[in-house]
């Protein structure tokens, strides 16, 4: 730990070089920036706690003062908060004086007033930063209140010598300091001594006073563990689903390239072996060698296509889901019938996941289930994508077993959605995929 | 002697339809105008009035069905226009709005890939050209598949052949196509049409919309 360089004033108080450092001045300069913050919430807490005032008073009865006391807690509950917000925000700014690590709120956005209010009624973050308040305006006030008697006190005491000499050249009167009573410079020049080592420690007490503050303001006004932890998930997810969604865009660029690049100059290319396979002699050699160059083009053009439909069928691109879901059924060796409800074209992403979903769970049928007829819907329910593909199969199908289902099952969890799959032995087997829509609308 | 057809050809792929003009060039036809999207094939069938519009289906500026679009279009406006259009894959609902166009006479749908074809697509072309109807064989076979009817009641080698009388060939050219006898593709053809509860009759062209109409009803 020494050697790294200390991030708050508790852990600057135990170099030894605390004295030079920025620490001293940096501890300081929090502690006096303390009455700013605390003064403006002051008055308006003030008054939010008049009952309590109220209810200290001895001229009213049990139970008015209890009806007191109750509605000072309401007010400070109820509106508190709306004084305590501003004030973590302005604590929280302060606190990069005598704090490296930065802090950050365990709020979580909310745009609009009723939602704002709502939310931030409802978070445990909001309650810390009252009860901070609360602290701030109790328990600072007498805190400082001594640090600064006793900083008064020390620098009085090391002073002593000078104001001894002056006090009595000037009224002839003892100098008074606390308890002390000083008559001449001789007298006072032991008390200046003890001042002067007391002075030196000044700077220790101050940082651990800020130090202590500032502990308490980092546990308040930071986040939370549980907080912290759902911060960063929601920050893993939305990285995962960036990284998704350039993976995604990725897919699309490929094909794209393919489509418009290689594939039409092999058709272009095909064309030419064609008509000159056309021009030539059928039974010449050269005929037969151009024949066979055709019928490979041919082939290279149907697997080329096959491999651009992988990576991203061109009438999902075009068409949308219910139109690829179509071709995906046509090409299906089990019959299998389609029925895609869907008013309006998905978002690209979700519409991919859900058409490569149902690709893959047709193969399976095909391979795996014995299946004679399968079924395929596709609807919306609300702002949810519903797609099912039902079998006649011998059912078994089993996520432990083999990737195939637990990879679509990632696929659909990478963008909110979830995979249910009944399939007990004997069949029949329902995969059915909720996948929301709309989730990332920004 | 064949009059000389007249094209307007529609393909924004430039590759492609430098290699299409060739090929029709090639085959006898006369390409008047060679065109890269959908307002450029409009002005330009205006302006030359052609014998025949070949058009992708999927065309700048919004590259979803402008070609379409078009070639509907111009039907409605010249009855008579013969028009094949090209798609990159099959799409049942182009066909059918192509064939529904003018009760689908001389028109053709085909997949892009038949190009290469040269022969084969040529063929396709005059056929559409001379009153016929045109349908890429993997059409029928998806309405084959969609319909659940008449795929149990036909035997392999009799949808072999719908697919062949839906491609617009007639019984002779089915019999140089499979290698059969004209009795036996008379046979099949009768079968067939029986089965499906279609007229009988030789009219290859009567004979493909009756197909593919039987075949959109039941999918």
């Amino acid at each position: 730990m020494t050697s790294t360089d200390p991030r708050n004033p508790l852990e600057s108080v135990a170099r030894r070089r605390f004295l030079i450092s920025s620490w001293p001045w940096r501890s300081a300069g929090y502690l006096l920036t303390t009455a700013g913050p605390a003064l403006a919430a002051a008055v308006p807490f003030a008054v939010l706690a008049l009952p309590w005032a109220a209810a200290l008073s001895s001229r009213h009865g049990f139970g008015a003062r209890t009806v007191f006391a109750a509605l000072g807690a309401l007010l400070v509950a109820g509106l508190g908060p709306l004084v305590a917000l501003p004030l973590a925000g302005v604590e929280r700014r302060r606190l990069r004086l005598v704090d490296t690590r930065p802090v950050t709120s365990g709020h979580v956005p909310a745009s609009g007033a009723a939602r704002w209010l709502r939310v931030r009624y409802g978070e445990a973050a909001t309650w810390r930063e009252l009860g901070y308040a609360c602290l701030l305006l109790a328990a600072a006030p007498v805190l400082y209140g001594a640090f600064f008697m006793i900083a008064l006190f020390v620098v009085g005491l090391a002073a002593s010598p000078l104001l001894a000499g002056n006090g009595s050249g000037r009224a002839g009167e003892p100098l008074a300091l606390g308890p002390v009573k000083i008559d001449s410079v001789a007298e006072a020049l032991p008390y200046g001594a003890a001042g002067l080592v007391l002075l030196a420690a000044l700077p220790y007490a101050a940082a651990l006073l800020a130090g202590a503050h500032a502990a308490l303001a980092r546990a308040l006004l930071g986040r939370g563990s549980g907080e912290r932890l759902r911060a960063e998930l929601v920050e893993v997810s939305r990285s995962r689903a960036r990284l998704v969604d350039a993976f995604e865009a990725e897919r699309r660029r490929i094909e794209r390239d393919l489509h418009d690049g290689a594939q039409q100059r092999l058709v272009s290319l095909t064309l030419k072996l064609g008509l000159v396979r056309v021009e030539l002699p059928p039974g010449s050699e050269a005929g037969r060698d151009v024949a066979d160059a055709h019928e490979e083009a041919k082939l290279l053009m149907t697997e080329l296509r096959e491999l651009i439909r992988g990576i991203h069928p061109r009438v999902l691109t075009d068409r949308g889901l219910p139109a690829a879901l179509a071709e995906l059924a046509d090409r299906s060796p089990v019959p299998v019938t389609v029925r895609a409800d869907l008013p309006e074209r998905l978002p690209p992403h979700e519409e991919g996941t859900a058409y490569f979903v149902a690709a893959e769970a047709l193969a399976n049928v095909a391979k795996h289930s014995r299946a004679t007829r399968a079924a395929l819907t596709a609807a919306t329910r609300g702002r949810t994508l519903v797609l099912e593909v039902e079998d006649d199969g011998r059912g078994g199908a089993d996520p432990g077993r083999g990737t195939g289902l637990t990879g679509l099952a990632d696929r659909v969890a990478v963008i909110g959605g979830r995979m249910l799959l009944s399939s007990p032995a004997g069949g029949p087997t329902l995969l059915r995929v909720e996948i929301p829509c709309g989730r990332r609308s920004e | 002697m064949r009059p000389t057809v007249r094209v307007v050809l529609a393909e924004d792929g430039v590759l492609l339809r430098e290699g299409l003009a060739g090929l029709l060039g090639r085959f006898g036809f006369e390409v008047v105008a060679a065109v890269g999207d959908a307002e450029a094939l409009l002005a330009a069938a205006a302006e030359h009035e052609p014998d025949l519009v070949v058009t992708d289906i999927r065309m700048p500026p919004g590259f979803s069905d402008e070609g379409l679009r078009a070639a509907v279009e111009l039907r409605r406006a010249r009855p008579g226009l013969a028009v094949v259009a090209l798609s990159q894959y099959v799409e049942l609902s182009y066909a059918a709005e192509l064939l529904d166009s003018r009760d689908g006479v001389r028109v053709g749908y085909l997949l892009k890939d038949r190009v290469v074809d040269v022969e084969d697509f040529v063929s396709a072309l005059r056929r559409v050209v001379e009153g016929g109807t045109v349908v890429d064989p993997t059409v029928v076979r998806q309405l084959l598949r969609r319909s659940r009817d008449p795929l149990s009641r036909l035997s392999a080698r009799e949808r072999e052949v719908l697919a062949l009388i839906a491609e617009g060939h007639s019984n002779s050219a089915i019999t140089r196509i499979l290698h059969i006898s004209d009795a036996t593709v008379g046979k099949h053809v009768g079968n067939i049409l029986a089965k499906l509860d279609l007229p009988l009759t030789d009219d290859k062209h009567r004979r493909v919309l009756a197909v593919l109409t039987y075949l959109r009803g039941t999918a």
